[in-house]
């Protein structure tokens, strides 16, 4: 890796983004609108005595969630764009290297997911007063490894796709068993053992714990910084395994 | 001298089907080398074989003295694609910048390249906003921000006007004049005339390797175009 190769990259990707309005607008805007519709549908609802409330523990999650659904989606077409339209053939006949690209990637996108949870974590606690007994500042960390993590998956995923149609598809393959099994829909120490054995494989899982450790306790535990250190491990993991896809030869 | 490309036997599959059969020929230094032929010839791909992106396999390509695709030939092969291959969200500026930047050039060499392919009152401009030709004279000065002494061009003049075409092959021929090797890839025949030599390629074999005085003189014609044919057909009589 070079470090000025390294930072002209990541700012040609932020730039490319900045120059898109209406997707950063999206980018920022939807999340809060969401939280708004879960905030209504839950605000009636009684919670368990001694249990957070639903709104609190719904939203706490969907925090998690937005930067690892949006940053897979965009990042995906990213790199799907960079293929077919020959920039990437290009880049890997300069001297800059894979892992300059594929970090780029990384670290620009996760700042856009860290802005994004950023926007929704002050609506949630400002607007619809979300409660957390840990900082908010955790919460949006939390986030920001997320979207790195699926930045990650993004860029590898992005190798098996031809077309825009095929790398949209890969969204509901790769996030929707994480969001399932994430212990948001039935807690995880409920599910049948092999369930159990699945949701233990898929990083988002780990983003989840850590974000429900943030919840319940006012002091960043051990077990949210295992949660933090895996979620980040599985985002390394696969950006090598995207290297291992990008070739500079090619038939 | 020795030439700054030497490809021999150079035998490549593509999608089951063989494209080059066996070419051999070569680049001086410093020159302006034409490379010629129909659509579907195989031009592309013997440049993709000479940047080193192109799976190979057989023969052998080298450039500047190293096989070609090797790492420290990034910053001293420059690659225009026919498809204009930059970043349609980014100015033409921010474009040429971060090609700069990747070869190790600034900001100044950035701007340099811009205005020598005649896109200065664009430079601010989103790259998508640009007509064909603009684009792809915003992707050729990301081939030459480096200033790499092999620049590998696949049909750069297509889709530019007339006056603008004559600009860019006598940019071209400045550049050969520094020392700059130039490999250019045309299938119009007009643009042969302005190449130091010409490599003339038909169904991925090599049909002339000389310079354009040669090749009118060995077919007894002074139109290109003309000559070509004869040693095409030439070539499919040997061949009967």
């Amino acid at each position: 890796m070079n470090g000025r190769i390294l930072a002209a990259t990541t700012g040609r990707i932020l730039r490319q983004l900045r120059h898109d309005r209406r997707t950063v607008a999206l980018l920022v805007v939807v999340p809060s609108v969401l939280l708004t519709l879960v905030y209504f549908m839950y605000v009636d609802q009684p919670a368990p005595p001694g249990a957070p409330g639903t709104f609190d523990r719904v939203a706490l999650i969907m925090l998690g969630f937005f930067p690892f659904i949006i940053m897979f989606l965009v990042t995906s077409i990213a790199m799907l764009r960079e293929r077919t339209t020959g920039t990437l053939e290009r880049l890997l006949t300069t001297p800059l290297g894979k892992l300059d690209l594929l970090f780029g990637y990384g670290i620009a996108f996760g700042l856009a997911g860290v802005l994004q949870s950023t926007v929704a974590s002050i609506v949630a606690y400002r607007v619809f007063g979300l409660e957390t007994a840990g900082s908010a500042w955790l919460v949006v960390l939390i986030a920001g490894v997320n979207a790195v993590l699926a930045v990650a998956l993004g860029l590898f995923c992005s190798a098996f796709a031809r077309t825009e149609f095929q790398a949209v598809q890969f969204m509901p393959v790769v996030v929707a068993p994480q969001l399932l099994l994430c212990g948001l829909f039935v807690p995880r120490d409920q599910m049948a053992g092999w369930l159990q054995a699945v949701s233990d494989a898929l990083p988002l899982s780990y983003a989840v714990e850590a974000l429900q450790e943030v919840g319940a306790h006012a002091e960043p535990t051990g077990t949210m910084w295992r949660d933090v250190a895996i979620v980040a491990g599985a985002a390394v993991a696969a950006l090598v395994l995207a290297a291992a896809t990008l070739r500079r030869r090619s038939g | 001298m020795d030439d700054a490309v030497s490809v021999r036997e150079l035998v490549v599959d593509r999608g089951g089907r063989r494209v080059l059969h066996g070419i051999t020929c070569g680049v001086p230094r410093g020159t302006v080398t034409g490379l010629l032929g129909p659509s579907g010839s195989g031009k592309t791909t013997l440049m993709r074989a000479v940047v080193g992106v192109q799976t190979v396999g057989s023969g052998a390509v080298d450039v500047l003295g190293r096989p070609a695709g090797s790492a420290d030939l990034r910053r001293r092969v420059g690659y225009l694609t026919q498809a204009p291959s930059v970043y349609a969200d980014l100015t033409v500026r921010e474009n040429a910048r971060y090609f700069a930047v990747l070869q190790g050039r600034g900001r100044a060499e950035a701007d340099r390249a811009v205005n020598d392919v005649g896109l200065a009152s664009a430079a601010d401009q989103l790259v998508g906003t640009l007509s064909g030709g603009q684009r792809s004279r915003a992707s050729l000065a990301c081939a030459l921000v480096g200033e790499p002494e092999l620049v590998v061009l696949d049909e750069p003049t297509v889709g530019q006007d007339p006056v603008l075409r004559a600009d860019l092959w006598a940019r071209f021929h400045a550049m050969a004049a520094n020392g700059t090797t130039l490999l250019v890839s045309s299938h119009v025949m007009d643009e042969a005339a302005r190449c130091d030599r010409l490599l003339l390629i038909r169904e991925g074999r090599l049909v002339a390797d000389d310079t354009p005085a040669a090749v009118r003189a060995a077919t007894g014609t002074d139109d290109l175009e003309e000559a070509f044919l004869r040693l095409i057909r030439d070539a499919e009589g040997e061949a009967r």
